[in-house]
């Protein structure tokens, strides 16, 4: 299981193409030769915005979704969720379990100059005159970004749901009782204790847009108008398999292994330094 | 937890003799369902949005599926002219889509029952008995989980290579069950270390070997468990797409989600769009039939992954 990851690193550091018997140590000659290729930075900088923007729109809309359904019932008595919520939660999960390369294909054609997206749009009154969403710099990257929220929503939201249920009724009929509206209830209750899900909830969405290899393969596949949704693994599957340079490409992977691990190591950092203060009101 | 209570007892009294100081308690709970009703219609009002963008591609794939693509290029929403099964045909046949379903089913089919099996008795160990190392075995399928599958997609499509498994359905398999086994170890694991210990030992008690013990005492008890990890590994494993672009090459090999890739990037502008259409809902049925079937368990599982 392991042993393809230690075999990963020693690849990065030579200049092997895979099928030549002979396979020179170089070192760290092929990082450097990565920092310097600029059309890898721009991949690189594509990721950490994913990685950014991704998570945080995506549980802004699961939590807001996941608060609903739980404290959107009736305000006296117990603390109820929503009437008929089981509908959505059955809904929005289902993007979850279609395959994520049909999500990208589904969604090239909404964007597609006469697909749906433009002629919902014409019904309100909009003319977009035929404007192809993913072929502009301008717009690629939203609309990429929207799809991952797009099927990654549900998933969380459920998350969420489950996680708020696990506090303890008392807890929340305890802030109904001091007075707590639903807002007060959501900021000062819920969050605090489910800062956890979050937490891991953000590393695994932040791990899943720093890879997103599938989404951008179904989407667009060459990288987008001058590059503007290439993401790096689509950058090393290019270098491994179209052009054979593999050794090149495994230091691409041991790059994004690295960024991946600062990524998951910041996030818990950032969520120490905030949620610091009450460590001891956890359940 | 103490303090709150105490807070509570003492506001409750002056909360009530206000609430007491208005005519009359009728008033009371109509004004407090007023409030109801905003929060919950708009809650109602957002959530149906986004349930509304998460089934309209939905169902323009499935109405697409039965037009030809002029039909769809005319209109985005209109009807087809006449409903029948034409793309189905021609994208299950022509397109060899149908072939790509069977291999799909095969690699997904045995991959699961293996993963299951292998799984379920390693983390059965790991979780019941002090092997030495078993530890170390434990963090090892942890660091699995973790490192992404990028950085093993060179060396493994060498590894492949090397044993003549590349682009064969068998190497598939076996990837697929390396991949999905961290996973089903780390969740089985809990499951397995939160059932009671006083059974596996009264099945000792009664003669039943570690075997015995096991598929027939303590696997039926994980049940739950084990139908959890299974969906999920079916749905992770029919939905895999970069294992088998990468190390499953051959056209007569190809999977499904691959096949959907191949064809919709080969075939460019000149695509037949009715086709592509039921391709994506031949791709689609299978897992939506599973998860109507088992939402509940699903959604029960991640509720499960949660508490751990």
């Amino acid at each position: 299981m392991i042993s393809p990851f230690i075999q990963a690193l020693y690849y990065s550091m030579t200049n092997w193409t895979g099928f030549s018997p002979n396979m020179q140590f170089i070192g760290l000659d092929n990082f450097v030769r990565l920092f310097n290729d600029s059309t890898f930075m721009q991949a690189m900088g594509n990721n950490i915005l994913l990685a950014i923007v991704v998570p945080l729109i995506t549980i802004v809309i699961a939590l807001v979704f996941a608060s609903m359904i739980t404290v959107g019932g009736a305000s006296h008595g117990q603390v109820r969720g929503l009437r008929g919520s089981s509908f959505y939660r059955v809904v929005s999960f289902f993007p979850y379990v279609i395959p994520a390369i049909v999500i990208a294909i589904l969604w090239s054609m909404i964007y597609t100059p006469s697909g749906l997206l433009n002629g919902v749009l014409g019904v309100f009154g909009i003319d977009t005159n035929q404007f192809a969403w993913l072929g502009e710099q301008s717009t690629a990257m939203g609309a990429t970004i929207f799809v991952i929220v797009w099927s990654m929503v549900g998933f969380y939201m459920i998350l969420f749901v489950a996680a708020i249920k696990g506090i303890p009724a008392e807890t929340l009929e305890a802030a109904r009782i001091d007075g707590a509206g639903r807002f007060r209830t959501v900021t000062s209750i819920l969050l605090p204790q489910i800062r956890d899900n979050v937490q891991t909830a953000y590393i695994y969405l932040g791990i899943m847009a720093l890879d997103a290899f599938v989404y951008m393969a179904g989407l667009n596949s060459t990288g987008g108008p001058s590059n503007s949704t290439l993401v790096m693994s689509q950058y090393l599957f290019r270098t491994a398999f179209e052009k054979g340079q593999f050794g090149l490409a495994t230091a691409m992977g041991v790059v994004l292994a690295v960024i991946t691990l600062l990524f998951a190591a910041l996030v818990i950092g950032v969520f120490r330094l905030i949620g610091g203060k009450d460590e001891g009101g956890r359940a | 937890m103490s303090t709150e209570t105490r807070a509570a007892v003492t506001i409750d009294p002056k909360a009530e003799r206000r609430r007491g100081s208005r005519p009359d308690p009728v008033t009371r709970t109509t004004k407090a369902t007023t409030g109801d009703k905003v929060v919950g219609g708009i809650s109602h009002g957002v959530l149906a949005i986004w349930s509304l963008i998460v089934i309209l591609p939905m169902v323009w794939t499935l109405i697409g599926s039965f037009k030809t693509t002029t039909e769809i290029f005319k209109s985005p929403f209109g009807l087809p002219a006449q409903w029948n099964f034409d793309n189905y045909i021609s994208a299950w046949v022509g397109n060899s889509f149908g072939r790509m379903f069977l291999n799909t089913v095969i690699v997904v089919g045995v991959a699961l029952v293996l993963v299951m099996v292998l799984g379920a008795m390693c983390a059965y160990v790991l979780a019941r008995f002090s092997v030495p190392g078993s530890r170390v075995i434990y963090y090892l399928m942890l660091a699995g989980l973790t490192f992404p599958v990028f950085l093993a997609i060179v060396p493994l499509f060498f590894i492949l290579q090397g044993m003549g498994l590349l682009n064969t359905l068998p190497g598939l398999i076996l990837t697929y069950v390396a991949f999905a086994l961290p996973f089903t170890v780390f969740f089985l694991f809990s499951f397995f270390k939160s059932l009671p210990y006083e059974i596996q030992e009264a099945a000792y008690v009664d003669g039943a070997s570690e075997w015995r013990t096991f598929f027939q005492v303590m696997l039926p008890m994980a049940k739950p468990g084990m139908a959890a990890v299974a969906i999920m590994n079916f749905l992770g494993l029919w939905n895999q797409f970069l294992l088998p672009i990468s190390l499953n090459t051959s056209q007569e090999n190809y999977v499904l989600s691959q096949g959907m890739a191949s064809y919709a990037s080969s075939a460019g502008y000149a695509l037949d769009f009715g086709e592509m259409f039921a391709a994506v809902m031949i791709t689609i049925i299978p897992v939506l039939i599973v998860y109507i079937l088992f939402q509940r368990q699903l959604q029960g599982s991640v509720s499960q992954g949660t508490s751990k």
